[in-house]
């Protein structure tokens, strides 16, 4: 049990609107080992930010339904907002997806960090300051930033410094919350990387990496779990999921990667046809049915997590079979 | 069912009529309209006659009261009422027409030069202080209409309303519906007409709503300096009429206050309606 | 930073130049003549009659080519001479202005600054308290919508007449002399005070309003979001929307300063304070041409400065216009 930071359980979390439940994120279940770097992947819409959102931080219409979120022992969902907030930036923190405009405008950076770590109970004098600049040594960033406001960083330099802050109290968890979607790809693998140094270097403890990026994964992550439309896919040891992938919806995202060396003269680049449907009041059934050649009757009934082994979960009815070739689009081959 | 349709097709247009402060305002400004449409067919007197005796409180006779000359304060003022509106639909109406024109090129050709040439116009026009530079015009009319009061507010007022339509302009112009209608070589009426003026419709009615406010008030202010209409009744001159025979001092505070009210009373209803389309059109400011 | 600045100035000069131009066309080119109305206006006038006549033909140049009018326009004015009032015959223009500009800026920066101040908190406060802000909204609607004079009026019944705490009219009492003593400086501020509440109050509501809708929209923000996220108080937050939110308040300071002064001029009126409004409606009501071209360039320079003061403090409190390269932010 302590092996575990997180221990997600048919966790459910809605956006309430006038029209109805949209059921963003509709039973998921998962945990996150201590020192694990967890992917989460999925296509837009999924739910994985409303994962994120969920657990760190529920804003109006993002309501509670139900399920359970334990953080080192504790349910977060069921806890008092006024001592919550204290686990925040210590115990959980986010790197947000929204971090290029994450800075008030008016305030240096140095002031914004003493602020929020006053918050917390901690003086932001000379030793903890030097704490801060050996981070941002680490990250490659000049202490001198710490004395200028946001609008005189560049874009990579504010996202270094987002890592920064939201580390600085070396949280046992972190969310990594498509902290790559907006780079160039150099940037991306310094970004992907430095997580892994955090986490290597002891200063934080575990981390969900959220993505649509597969291949960042594959290099940093240990587990990944894919979600669609809200629910639960699967989740397994990342070899696992790229080479045998066990839901439909897995096979044709890994399938649907451009390969490096092929000619795509040749092979068609597949898609997955079709779009995810829409959240709003949706009904029971497996959620990918609208998309999935292999469709039963049997996929209206909402599909049980299934234990392929103690490390891959998967929920589908049809996992036992052996697919064929999935290119759902129909990946011809030109000229032949 | 149809009408359910209906409402889910003009989502906006369902949040509009439901919601409470433009219908609370709606009906003050609707109530006010008719006074001055239909008052004086009902009202007893004429606005300049001497109906009875002067300095008479709100009564059964006399609803706001008479003037210390005897005339009827009820009357003056909804005759002048009508004055009002007119000035604030005429006037906003060029203001908000002006301001559309100017805004939008200035924001269609941002960045080139028809943008910074009509931006520094706009500035000018800005900084000047509005009224000063009505009194001087309407200083030296030596005849002053209804009409030409309008044009000459509306012509001063325009300011805030192409800055507003140039930013929403240029936020439009970049989005991607724009961009497509480009690449399509549609002329650039059609892109403006269908993509951008769709879209900036509930934009310019709210705009008009705070021009059609500023005019009523810039109108009134002029009245009360004397640099009203030279002939017939407006809201401002019987305000001035009562300040200048000194109603307050002398106890008429019907005769000075009332008028006033009514108008504070129409441009706080306007308001309403404006926070109200406000929450419909940014729905982050919807109460949920 | 320097090129916001000479951008600003630029528009401030070339304003003041238009405003000038304006003054000085208006009479010359408006129908019907104004100035030959006012020429025959003094047809039966003893004794003033010429030298009105000549202070006319001279300071509107009458005999000269256009051209020549406008630049001895701008001569005098350098010179300070603004002609000679004719409802104050002999005092000249610039006399009249000078000292009715004292009782203006006595009234009017008090009641900007603080209403801006005030307003600005009760704003915030009504912005982050949705009950309070039920009732506090319709309230500073209410103030805002009001015109200055009819304000002004409401004010002089309540605390004027019904309650006969301050006198209505003037600026001092016509026994006292004015002067730097005791005795003058209460006189004063107790008839200084129902135009000062009168100006306070109605520009406070708009000043409210502005804020409390910059409060909730900074509350939406992201980087509200992210302190949030990572444990901030709210009232850690609020500070920060706050700061940012005073930006546009400052801008808006700007931009109104032309009404602001609008509804002085008409306050003015209404309790006979000898500010440049009073001034003003003098001159128009004695068709005093020269009076009332003196008040309008003041008006407008008063203006353009406040503008100009209210840009360099603005250049302090944002630092993205230090660092950005555009005129505008």
């Amino acid at each position: 049990m302590s092996e575990n930071v997180l221990e997600i359980k048919d966790l459910k979390a809605y956006y309430k609107i006038l029209k109805g439940d949209v059921k963003a994120l509709d039973g998921v279940t998962f945990n996150v080992k201590r020192g694990e770097i967890l992917g989460i992947a999925g296509e837009s819409g999924c739910g994985k930010s409303t994962l994120a959102s969920a657990l760190i931080l529920r804003k109006k219409p993002l309501q509670y339904v139900s399920g359970e979120a334990k953080l080192l022992g504790t349910d977060i969902m069921k806890l008092p907002e006024k001592q919550f907030k204290k686990m925040r930036l210590k115990n959980i923190s986010i790197i947000p997806q929204y971090a290029l405009d994450a800075f008030s405008p008016t305030k240096k950076i140095r002031i914004f960090i003493s602020d929020l770590v006053r918050e917390h109970g901690i003086r932001p004098n000379r030793k903890f300051f030097k704490k801060v600049e050996e981070r941002l040594d680490m990250i490659n960033l000049d202490p001198s930033a710490l004395d200028r406001y946001s609008i005189e960083l560049s874009g990579g330099m504010k996202q270094r410094m987002i890592m920064i802050i939201s580390t600085i109290l070396d949280p046992d968890f972190i969310i990594a919350d498509e902290i790559t979607s907006a780079l160039d790809v150099s940037s991306q693998r310094f970004v992907a990387n430095m997580l892994v140094k955090l986490r290597d270097e002891g200063i934080t403890g575990s981390a969900i990496f959220i993505t649509h990026d597969l291949s960042i994964l594959y290099q940093i992550a240990e587990r990944i779990m894919i979600m669609y439309a809200g629910h639960f896919a699967e989740i397994g040891p990342t070899d696992e999921i790229v080479s045998n992938p066990r839901h439909p919806y897995t096979k044709a995202l890994i399938g649907s990667l451009p390969q490096v060396g092929i000619q795509y003269k040749e092979n068609r680049l597949s898609g997955i046809k079709g779009t995810p449907p829409h959240l709003l009041n949706i009904g029971e059934g497996c959620r990918f049915r609208f998309r999935c050649p292999y469709k039963t009757s049997k996929c209206e009934e909402t599909p049980q997590m299934e234990r392929i082994t103690d490390n891959h979960f998967v929920s589908c009815w049809h996992w036992k079979e052996n697919f064929s070739d999935i290119n759902t689009s129909g990946g011809e081959k030109d000229g032949e | 069912m149809a009408k359910s349709e209906f409402w889910k097709k003009h989502e906006n247009l369902y949040f509009a009529v439901t919601n409470g402060k433009v219908i609370f305002g709606l009906i003050i400004f609707m109530s006010i309209l008719a006074l001055a449409i239909f008052g004086p067919m009902f009202a007893k007197y004429d606005y300049e006659e001497f109906a009875g005796p002067g300095y008479m409180p709100p009564s059964k006779d006399f609803w706001f009261g008479t003037t210390l000359m005897g005339k009827d304060v009820f009357t003056r003022v909804v005759y002048g009422l009508r004055s009002t509106f007119v000035v604030g639909f005429v006037g906003g109406t060029i203001a908000t027409f002006v301001g559309l024109i100017i805004g939008f090129l200035a924001g269609y050709y941002s960045g080139k030069l028809t943008d910074e040439v009509l931006m520094m116009i706009t500035n000018i026009f800005l900084v000047i202080p509005t009224l000063a530079l009505l009194i001087i015009l309407s200083a030296y009319l030596p005849y002053r209409g209804i009409l030409s009061q309008s044009i000459i507010i509306g012509l001063t007022a325009w300011t805030w309303t192409a800055r507003a339509v140039r930013s929403q302009t240029m936020s439009l112009k970049n989005q991607e519906f724009v961009n497509l209608s480009r690449i399509s070589a549609a002329p650039v009426t059609k892109i403006i007409a269908e993509d951008i003026a769709a879209n900036m419709f509930s934009y310019v009615f709210m705009v008009y709503i705070i021009q059609f406010t500023g005019t009523i008030l810039a109108a009134v202010s002029l009245e009360f300096l004397g640099l009203g209409p030279t002939q017939g009744i407006s809201l401002g001159l019987v305000m001035q009429n009562a300040v200048n025979w000194n109603a307050i001092q002398l106890g008429l505070w019907w005769w000075a206050i009332l008028p006033g009210l009514l108008l504070t009373i129409l441009i706080v209803s306007l308001y309403f309606i404006n926070t109200g389309l406000d929450e419909v059109f940014n729905p982050r400011l919807r109460e949920m | 930073m320097k090129k916001y600045l000479g951008k600003k100035i630029f528009i401030y000069l070339i304003t003041f130049f238009f405003a000038v131009t304006i003054d000085w066309a208006i009479p010359r080119f408006m129908p019907g003549d104004p100035i030959q109305m006012l020429l025959s206006r003094f047809q039966g006038m003893e004794g003033g009659r010429e030298i009105i006549e000549a202070q006319i033909t001279a300071s509107f140049g009458l005999d000269r080519p256009l051209l020549e009018q406008y630049f001895n326009f701008w001569g005098s004015l350098f010179k300070g001479d603004l002609g000679t009032s004719i409802y104050a015959f002999p005092e000249p223009v610039m006399n009249i202005i000078q000292q009715a500009i004292i009782f203006d800026i006595l009234l009017l920066v008090p009641s900007i600054l603080l209403s801006w101040i005030v307003g600005n908190k009760l704003g915030a406060f009504s912005g982050v308290n949705k009950k309070a802000d039920k009732y506090t909204m319709p309230f500073f609607y209410f103030l805002t919508s009001s015109p200055y004079f009819w304000f002004a009026v409401v004010v002089v019944f309540f605390f004027g007449v019904q309650l006969p705490w301050f006198p209505i009219n003037s600026a001092y009492s016509s026994m006292m002399r004015p002067g730097f003593n005791f005795a003058f400086i209460v006189d004063f501020l107790h008839h200084w005070f129902l135009p000062f509440l009168t100006l306070f109050l109605v520009q406070l509501g708009g000043w409210a309003i502005g804020m409390r809708n910059m409060i909730i929209y900074e509350m939406g923000s992201n980087y509200s979001k992210y302190m949030e996220s990572l444990g901030a108080s709210e009232k850690l937050i609020r500070k920060y929307a706050f700061r940012n939110g005073v930006l546009p308040q400052v801008t808006g300071l700007a931009i109104r300063l032309g009404n602001i002064v609008a509804g002085a001029l008409t306050t003015q009126i209404v309790f006979s304070y000898p500010g440049l409004g009073y001034v003003l409606l003098k001159g128009i009501l004695n068709q005093d041409y020269f009076l009332v071209q003196g008040c309008f360039l003041f008006i407008v320079i008063f203006v353009l400065l406040a503008n100009f003061l209210v840009d360099i403090v603005y250049m302090f409190i944002d630092p993205r216009v230090r660092f950005s390269y555009s005129g505008e932010v």
